[in-house]
């Protein structure tokens, strides 16, 4: 089994906020190519009930959290991202404040066909400005040999 | 848009998805990078890639592959918020100059605490018949009376 610091498993970040900009929604849809109106129109957005431009699902991944303590793993040179789960509880605005923090879950070592990998899993908080959670999210990095 | 609503009472186990294709360029990668705040060099720059151990070069974001399955989930679906769970594991790389099929499948449907629920299973298939990422999702219809 990998050595690794299990201290660090469990400690929360500190949160980081982030005000959602609409510019940033429109052009993180634009970038996947999503042209759904929804996105890129307040008054689109407001006609199908939306406060403004609506978040798209995977819109969570640019709220990135403080840097969590080092794990201190000393295992192979490819770091790739395995996964990504997310659970979604209320809609993000535009002109919300989002928080987000994270904390290490689990670390495991598993072989596969292309040999031994680590896997680093990372949960996420995400809250709105008036402290409802938004979203969780869980990520599964891999590092590999 | 104009979108067919899609009522719970009307969907079955079984039925697909509308399938979303992509055809992603490395033009496309870098917007990603910028949108999303991953710069991770293995997404845009080819020796960088190749030195981190991926002999083919530059490899898609799996999150931009997750944005593509939620895109198709939310072209399908009333609106972005009927999603309530979406998580996606990476298993081949996508590259530029692929093409990706995204697809889905209703595999479970059932009413739990006054939602009408429908879980599915999602992929992102590339033309060479690799699944680059597979999941599921759950997301709440509404229904007709």
């Amino acid at each position: 089994m990998v050595e690794f610091d299990r201290s660090v498993l469990g400690v929360e970040s500190s949160p980081i906020s982030y005000e959602v900009e609409k510019g940033a929604i429109r052009k993180f849809a634009e970038a996947i190519g999503d042209e759904d109106p929804m996105y890129y129109d307040e008054q689109a957005a407001q006609a199908l009930g939306f406060k403004s431009l609506v978040a798209p699902p995977t819109f969570l991944c640019t709220f990135r959290a403080q840097e969590l303590p080092d794990l201190k793993i000393q295992f192979g040179r490819v770091r790739l991202n395995g996964g990504n789960e997310y659970e979604y509880f209320q809609p993000i605005y535009a002109g919300d404040t989002i928080s987000v923090t994270a904390k290490y879950a689990d670390v495991a070592e598993r072989t596969g066909r292309t040999g031994s990998m680590v896997f680093i899993i990372t949960e996420l908080t995400y809250r709105n400005q008036r402290g409802e959670v938004v979203a969780i999210g869980r990520n599964t990095g891999i590092m590999r040999e | 848009m104009a979108k067919q609503p899609v009522y719970y009472d009307d969907v079955n186990v079984g039925d697909p998805v509308p399938t979303l294709e992509k055809r992603p360029t490395r033009r496309q990668l870098v917007k990603y990078a910028g949108a999303s705040g991953d710069y991770y060099e293995i997404h845009y720059d080819h020796h960088f890639a190749v030195n981190a151990g991926l002999k083919d070069g530059v490899i898609v974001h799996g999150l931009l592959t997750a944005g593509w399955l939620a895109q198709m989930l939310t072209d399908w679906l009333p609106s972005p918020t009927a999603l309530k769970k979406f998580g996606v594991s990476y298993r081949a790389m996508a590259r530029p100059g692929d093409t990706i099929a995204c697809q889905g499948k209703i595999m479970h449907k059932y009413v739990k605490d006054g939602e009408h629920l429908v879980d599915c299973e999602i992929y992102a298939e590339n033309q060479r018949g690799e699944k680059c990422a597979v999941g599921t999702a759950t997301a709440a219809l509404p229904t007709r009376s």
